[in-house]
């Protein structure tokens, strides 16, 4: 087995991490737009949690205005480029597209749309400037989708914003934990640029914000405090074995192979526990890394999984092999993982029990745990009146996202508890009308 | 098998479908080719006193993700020596003798015409087609749409022709005037035994942004050209029914030109009576090899229709067009849609409601995107089946009493049409019209 030769080289890596959106030529976009139905109340746009104007955005495509179609969607959503490729799209807008109705090809909307947003980044045109200042001062704690785009729209009313960031690049998750085939460091990073440049936030990196000193220091020095901290590392499991070497948390894994590629050792065989969409990364990811043999094992059946069916799909396409009602007991292996004992699982009276004397072994050299991530329960826990749900994601108001402390807004994956880029992007977005309404407007 | 074959005027080809007189037919090769493709005729690039052209002669208009669905040229009649022409009509006469080759001529002074006609002639030309009809470069001498504009010289030049020619000669036409009778009249007064129509209309495509000069751009200036493509076809289409339900003009055989592409649109013009057609533009775009899918879709019609001969359909669809005054006014037909088909683009609703008579309904409020007909306020005006983006989903269904018809013309003899501004017999008058503040609760 094993699709893919671990690659030796950034090119080699390239090759296996191909990109599976690649950007769209000037005549496969000018075809794909000539087809949109400009639908009335487009279901598309519907669909997009951050409303962009589909139809609107396409309609310009095909008639030449390629700039004004990236500010369409740059208005709707400051991320629009990095959403246009890692958004599952399939989920949202091209899933709402009225043609599938008629078995009719789906307009690809996302190609479409990081068509567009590419060309205004690769023109460097300028479409936004910061507002006219209004003298207040914001802190955003996190580079990730959910600040950028606070910060986006906050200079764009006038705001002063300061932005730390625990890392030393921009844009969270994007950069840090989605998989390189769907976008690469470059167009991450090239998109902040792009709205840096035009609108002036800064950014202190590798300033994390960790103590109730630093928090007192922003309290006074800002006006208002937006907390884009996205979750925390992966989640102990808490089983035998769980401390030795080769094994590793999903979003650590993907982030050391984001920042490193091909210099990143995958062994020749993997096994990958979880269900989600993470998951479903980690282990597509080592497969294409040249992994022989790739063992998703998820402890429920097929349907209960978390991950989207394109993505398990597409996992499937990268030759990993999946193994349904089994639960981890112990990793075995003398220091080092060699393999990890499952039993397997069964539902009885709607509860997930074992069944007893099932235990397989999968031998393995590396352990990839998809199993969640941990919430940043301890360092919410410094701010006073700050309200957690009981999943430890921070209360926020529905509209105006501020929280139980009304001089912090929230956003992102702290308060959805993680879900995708373009929620972030709304929600910051959300975040910074919120502030402005307490600050300026009221 | 159906048989294809004409005798137009006197011309006699294995089939109606003709290449026009343009860049096809430019030569000897050219037409060799499209007869070994299949078609029947050809209408010669028109010869005359040789021209030069310009570079960059072409512009189109491209609707949506379809090229040239409009075509415009600045070119003039032929660019090559007459002798050259004539040598290459001969010899695609020996090859082709029961092929049709037309030959388009365009000189100004009576001497010329006698003398191009019997050098025409000679070469084996089966029929004239005198083109009056260029909108474009030619006319600024006196030529082409010059001539076909006034129907007196258009005469005059047609009475030359018909002195001198042994062989069949049809008068092509130009659309650019008010009334396609005038000329056609002047022809068939003239003593023309056919007539063409319509050559290119006078038009501009499009303007260049950047450099400020029309379509198509030769060094930062442009001019009119001449229009022609699928986009003229309804224009070509009302031209030839005139001229064929013409009660002077009936008798006197046309051949069809304008957006010819498919067997569809070769039918329709038959029907409206024409007994050939010519083709340039669906050539220009696809090469000879489109006719096939005429002869043979014009086959299957037949077939279907158990037509043996062109004959035995020409002219069908002349009786039912007629004047507005004469349709139905009790003819009702409401909308329906079919909701299995539907894919809620909303199209049909919105447009419904910005564009014709609010009779269309939709759930809204995330309650199901499948519109709803409002049976009481639809006047069948076909919008909303032809916005429709699926096959067979809005079909209009006849919802009137079937009692006698009843005409404006009916109506105005019996006395009963609306005559004063404010007449309670104005149609609309009953019919459901929103309130106009009801307008701004769509505002967002």
């Amino acid at each position: 087995m094993g699709l893919y030769s671990p690659p030796k080289s950034e090119a080699e890596f390239q090759k296996n991490f191909g990109q599976k959106k690649p950007l769209m030529n000037q005549t496969e976009a000018f075809y794909e737009s000539s087809r949109c139905l400009f639908c009335y109340d487009a279901p598309c746009m519907n669909a997009c949690p951050t409303h962009i104007d589909v139809p609107l955005f396409i309609k310009q495509i095909h008639t030449g205005n390629v700039i004004g179609a990236a500010e369409t969607i740059f208005e709707a959503n400051w991320l629009g480029n990095a959403c246009g490729v890692v958004c599952p799209t399939t989920e949202l807008c091209e899933g709402s597209c009225v043609y599938d109705n008629q078995h009719v090809p789906v307009i690809q909307i996302g190609r479409l749309q990081n068509f567009a947003t590419s060309k205004a980044m690769a023109e460097d045109a300028k479409l936004f400037s910061a507002g006219e200042s209004n003298g207040k001062k914001v802190a955003i704690i996190g580079a990730g989708p959910a600040g950028l785009s606070c910060a986006c729209e906050l200079r764009t009313l006038g705001y002063e914003v300061d932005i730390f960031e625990a890392k030393s690049k921009p844009s969270g998750l994007t950069v840090y934990g989605i998989a390189p085939y769907k976008i690469t460091n470059e167009e991450v990073l090239d998109e902040i640029d792009y709205l840096q440049k035009q609108l002036g936030f800064t950014i202190h990196y590798n300033t994390a914000i960790t103590t109730k000193a630093q928090l007192e220091n922003l309290e006074n020095n800002y006006d208002a405090i937006f907390l884009g901290v996205g979750i925390g590392a992966t989640r102990q499991l808490g089983l035998e074995g769980e401390d030795k070497e080769g094994v590793i948390g999903a979003v650590e894994f993907i982030e050391e192979l984001r920042m490193k590629h091909h210099e990143v050792q995958v062994p020749e065989n993997v096994v990958v526990i979880g269900g989600g969409n993470t998951a479903i990364d980690a282990a597509s990811e080592s497969a294409k890394m040249g992994a022989k043999q790739v063992s998703l094992v998820y402890r429920r059946d097929r349907e209960r999984m978390g991950a989207y069916n394109f993505e398990y799909d597409f996992a499937i396409s990268t030759g990993v092999d999946s193994v349904f009602n089994a639960t981890p007991v112990e990793i075995l292996g003398n220091g080092k993982a060699t393999g990890v004992k499952f039993i397997k699982t069964e539902v009885v009276d709607g509860k997930l029990s074992n069944i007893e004397g099932s235990e397989f072994l999968i031998e393995c050299n590396l352990v990839i745990k998809a199993t969640g991530q941990a919430k940043q329960g301890a360092f919410l826990s410094l701010i006073d009146d700050l309200e957690l749900d009981k999943k430890s994601r921070i209360t926020v108001h529905p509209e105006t996202y501020q929280t139980t402390n009304p001089k912090y807004f929230a956003g992102g994956d702290a308060v959805n508890g993680g879900a995708e880029v373009v929620n972030g992007a709304y929600e910051g977005k959300m975040a910074a009308r919120g502030m402005h309404g307490m600050l300026v407007d009221s | 098998m159906p048989d294809l074959s004409i005798n137009f005027a006197g011309i006699k080809s294995p089939n109606p479908f003709w290449l026009a007189s343009a860049p096809p037919t430019n030569s000897g090769y050219q037409v060799m080719k499209a007869f070994e493709a299949g078609w029947g005729g050809a209408v010669w690039k028109t010869l005359g006193v040789p021209v030069i052209n310009v570079s960059s002669r072409y512009g189109s208009v491209n609707y949506r993700g379809t090229r040239m669905a409009g075509f415009n040229n600045i070119e003039l009649i032929t660019d090559r020596t007459l002798s050259d022409n004539l040598k290459e009509i001969e010899e695609v006469k020996k090859y082709f003798p029961d092929h049709a080759v037309i030959a388009s001529l365009m000189v100004e002074s009576k001497k010329e015409w006698e003398q191009i006609i019997k050098d025409a002639e000679n070469a084996g030309a089966d029929g004239l087609e005198l083109n009056f009809g260029c909108p474009h470069g030619m006319c600024e001498r006196g030529m082409g749409s010059a001539v076909g504009q006034e129907p007196e010289v258009l005469k005059t030049i047609v009475t030359w022709a018909k002195e001198f020619a042994t062989v069949p000669v049809i008068t092509k036409l130009t659309p650019n005037i008010s009334h396609i009778i005038d000329p056609g009249l002047a022809a068939v007064e003239g003593g023309t035994d056919a007539l063409s129509l319509i050559n290119t209309i006078k038009s501009i495509v499009g303007i260049d942004l950047d450099s400020y000069a029309p379509y198509p751009v030769v060094d930062g200036k442009g001019t009119n050209g001449g229009y022609c493509g699928p986009a003229v076809k309804p224009i070509a289409l009302e031209m030839v029914k005139e001229l064929a339900k013409h009660v002077q003009i009936k008798d006197t055989p046309i051949s069809g030109i304008g957006g010819i592409e498919s067997w569809r649109d070769v039918v329709e013009f038959i029907l409206l009576g024409a007994g050939s057609v010519q083709v340039c533009t669906a050539v220009m775009h696809y090469g000879f090899d489109i006719v096939r899918e005429m002869e043979k879709g014009l086959t299957r019609f037949m077939l279907d229709k158990g037509y043996e001969t062109i004959e035995d359909f020409r002219g069908k669809a002349l009786p039912n067009v007629t004047e507005w005054k004469h349709l139905n006014l009790k003819y009702k037909v409401i909308a329906e849609i079919d909701e299995s088909k539907c894919i809620g683009c909303d199209l049909c609703y919105i447009a419904c409601d910005d564009g014709a008579h609010q009779a269309i309904a939709i759930p809204g409020n995330g309650k199901g995107r499948i519109p709803e007909i409002i049976e009481e306020n639809c006047v069948g005006c076909n919008l909303c089946s032809l916005v429709c983006p699926v096959e067979e989903c809005i079909t209009m269904v006849r919802k009137d009493d079937g009692s006698a018809s009843k005409t404006w013309d009916e109506r105005t003899i019996a006395g009963t049409i609306p005559m004063t501004f404010d007449d309670e017999r104005a149609g609309g008058n009953g019919h459901f019209v929103p309130s106009v503040a009801d307008a701004l609760k769509h505002k967002k």
